[in-house]
């Protein structure tokens, strides 16, 4: 026989074919509606906006790799273009672009290389870049417009400040002001349950998020209110950055925990930080905040919530 | 409601000639029968250079030792008795023997009394006298199962007819043609044992093997055919007593502590065809598979068949990049066709490059895939993180040594890194630490 020489390996000796770029695809194209719609809500900046984000991510993450002496393969997984088109997705939909730019290289540089790259980041680094932008530009970052760039309060805003609020179908249609990713909370929901579907994400991850938020508005009264069990947990569900931040934040994989107990521990987490923040805290909206602190209780979660091996009682 | 476990892949079948017969393979001019198929001692040669030895002839002897004796698997002259290489990728004292293509049996080759006629005891001395061994894979001496332990009393023979691996239908066929000498032999292995009940436990996705079975074990009210759900690693040891009897092994023990003893079909057919033709174990059916090669399918193949025989009589189409020997899952890549069939060899796949590629690794990006379909329910990321900064004592911590290394891990891994070698790895640390 003329066969010299075989390939030797350990086993397995198949491949399902998965892929992290798949995934990352995945993710983005369940984004597409959400962003779709904040278009034609919005307007065409919004085109500007979100080309400027992933753009500017790709060039940082090509810059850095470079400037680290790192091969350039990982530029392709997707992971850059993803952080990208999220941390734009974050921004108000009037948000001078140079900020933007400065946003998507910070989320590269600082969120995710400075820790290794990626796997290695601790916390989300769309969530860091959005985090920093919101403590160096508050103005920028809180100058909220509505349909057709015009200037509007947020309904977490208008809340807090007791006006009157748009109607619930505005709300889950998203015709509102907010960040550009937020606003279509139906077209959020559809994306998530797609990726659920494909099993990208976990459920447990945006169910316990929103269910703990949802029961919590519910219960407590917010200050300056009295009176348990007479909240609006429908308003909170369909408000801020809640459905977005559940389904497309709270769920990637590097920042949050491997294990199924602290899946749910997570949602379970960031549920009551973004309650206790809306309902108490000094900033109407805290999802960012608190997805980015369960970020960090991440390892601590997955090292305690290990579980039952097989065969143990 | 097909039975299942907690984890798992589906993987594609690839199973091919599934519904054709078992072939036989020709048994070659010069056979290599390596004296260790099994787990256990290696056996020591009865014979010497220049002897003719016949067919069923004991020709590695075993004393007292855990250990499954090898027989000649034709008739011929003894012309070398040499290192040979061996599935297990070391070198191994084989017996080369010349075929003269008579067949001529040994004058112990007389069939054994009914199982009914026989003492436990000389089951299990029978069984160890013809040299059977696990045929899935696993190549533990069976009789040395079936004595038990210290005071733990064995209830049921569990029969593995899952065949969860792709490609591999070997067991699937036995079971369609033979399902008479399977409970026949499942009658013997529990007579032996001292098993009250026997059970066989079969993939869905086999439905003419179940039924078989069912009709074969219909007369007898002890014995229970269980319909499993399809999907990988059904017919791990312990995922397979888990989905069939609801019992957990704990970790470290073994199936004989929840009074479990597993067998292959494929051995309980070994069984009873010794015991009806007095035979013993010298040849098998293995899964011929793969792109590359011409004719795949079910043969019977004579125990010393080298893997080029095998593939140079079914041909093949291109060159193969892996050649395996079992199943793609859980089998050893050869380094060389030059390496002998042996009693626990279930296939040999000569795969293409396309069909086995293995993915370039990245960094791990904790999806999570790997702990959700761990059949033992580990962290194989962590472990393998263990395993890569030498973390040994950590990695043995949260369960390294629980690893069956059935592969779904690294299956699923988007970042494509090799976990189960990292584990092994780690596996073997630990243990070079234990007996330090």
């Amino acid at each position: 026989m003329e066969i010299k020489k075989f390939a030797v390996s350990s086993s397995p000796h198949l491949h399902s074919g998965a892929t992290v770029r798949q995934a990352m695809i995945l993710v983005m194209l369940a984004l597409a509606p959400a962003a779709l719609f904040a278009v034609f809500h919005f307007g065409m900046y919004v085109v500007a906006i979100l080309l400027t984000g992933v753009l500017s991510a790709v060039l940082a993450e090509v810059a850095i790799l470079h400037f680290l002496k790192k091969p350039l393969a990982t530029v392709f997984d997707g992971s850059a273009t993803l952080t990208g088109l999220l941390l734009a997705m974050n921004v108000p939909a009037g948000a001078p672009l140079w900020m933007v730019a400065i946003g998507s290289f910070l989320a590269l540089a600082i969120g995710k290389h400075v820790f290794g790259g990626l796997g290695y980041n601790p916390f989300n680094p769309a969530l860091v870049g959005r985090a920093i932008l919101v403590a160096s530009w508050p103005a920028h970052m809180t100058a909220w417009v509505g349909s057709g760039l015009m200037t509007s309060a947020t309904p977490l805003a208008l809340s807090r400040a007791g006006e009157s609020l748009p109607p619930y179908s505005d709300l889950l249609f998203g015709f509102k002001a907010g960040s550009i990713g937020e606003v279509a909370v139906l077209l959020l929901f559809v994306g998530g349950v797609f990726l659920i579907y494909k099993k990208i994400i976990d459920w447990k991850i945006p169910f316990f998020y929103i269910g703990t938020v949802a029961l919590m508005t519910w219960a407590l009264p917010a200050r300056g209110q009295v009176g348990y069990f007479a909240g609006d947990p429908l308003f909170h569900v369909l408000s801020g950055g809640l459905m977005f931040g559940a389904f497309f934040m709270a769920t990637d994989w590097v920042t949050t925990p491997v294990t199924k107990l602290g899946r749910v521990i997570m949602g379970l987490g960031a549920g009551l930080i973004t309650a206790v923040i809306r309902l108490y805290g000094g900033l109407p909206e805290g999802v960012t905040f608190a997805i980015l602190i369960m970020n960090a209780l991440t390892p601590l979660i997955d090292r305690y919530t290990m579980g039952r091996r097989f065969g143990v009682r | 409601m097909a039975k299942s476990f907690t984890g798992g892949i589906h993987p594609p079948y690839r199973k091919v000639a599934t519904a054709v017969p078992i072939g036989f393979l020709s048994a070659p001019k010069i056979l290599a029968i390596p004296l260790l198929q099994h787990i256990g001692k290696e056996c020591h040669p009865l014979v010497a250079v220049g002897e003719r030895v016949l067919m069923g002839q004991e020709i590695g002897g075993v004393g007292d030792s855990l250990a499954a004796p090898v027989h000649a698997s034709v008739s011929g002259v003894v012309v070398a008795i040499e290192p040979r290489p061996h599935i297990n990728g070391r070198l191994i004292k084989s017996i080369i023997i010349e075929n003269d293509f008579l067949d001529e049996k040994h004058p112990s080759v007389v069939p054994r009394p009914q199982v009914d006629n026989l003492t436990r005891e000389e089951l299990v001395a029978l069984i160890r006298a013809m040299g059977v061994v696990g045929m899935g894979g696993g190549g533990f001496p069976t009789y040395a199962k079936l004595q038990g332990k210290s005071a733990q009393k064995i209830d049921t023979v569990l029969l593995n007819g899952a065949e969860c691996e792709p490609y591999l239908s070997a067991d699937h066929r036995i079971m369609v043609e033979f399902p008479d000498e399977v409970i026949y032999g499942l009658r013997c292995l529990m007579k032996a044992s001292g098993a009250g009940a026997g059970h066989i436990g079969v993939e869905e996705n086999k439905p003419d093997a179940l039924a078989a079975m069912r009709l074969a074990a219909a007369p007898y009210r002890d014995i229970t055919v269980t319909s499993l759900a399809v999907k990988y690693p059904q017919g791990a040891e312990l995922q397979l007593i888990h989905s069939c009897l609801g019992k957990d092994v704990p970790p470290g023990k073994l199936p004989f502590h929840v009074g479990v003893v597993v067998n292959n079909v494929h051995t309980a057919q070994a069984i009873a065809r010794s015991m009806t033709t007095g035979m013993p174990s010298v040849e098998r059916v293995i899964t011929v598979g793969g792109e590359c090669v011409t004719a795949p399918g079910n043969v019977w193949v004579r125990i010393g068949t080298t893997f080029a025989d095998v593939l140079a009589e079914r041909g093949l189409t291109c060159a193969p990049y892996k050649l395996i020997s079992g199943g793609p899952l859980m089998g050893m890549t050869m380094y060389t066709p030059e390496v002998a069939v042996t009693k626990c060899t279930s296939g040999i796949l000569a795969l293409s490059r396309q069909e086995s590629g293995t993915p370039v690794a990245g960094a791990c990006v904790r999806c999570a895939n790997c702990v959700d379909v761990c059949p033992m329910f580990l962290q194989p990321t962590t472990l393998a993180h263990y395993a890569m900064k030498g973390r040994t004592e950590e990695a043995e911590a949260i369960g390294a040594l629980d690893c069956r290394e059935c592969g779904p891990c690294a299956y699923v891994c988007p970042a494509g890194i090799p976990l189960v070698q990292w584990i092994r790895l780690v596996k073997s640390d630990i243990y070079a630490r234990q007996t330090r």
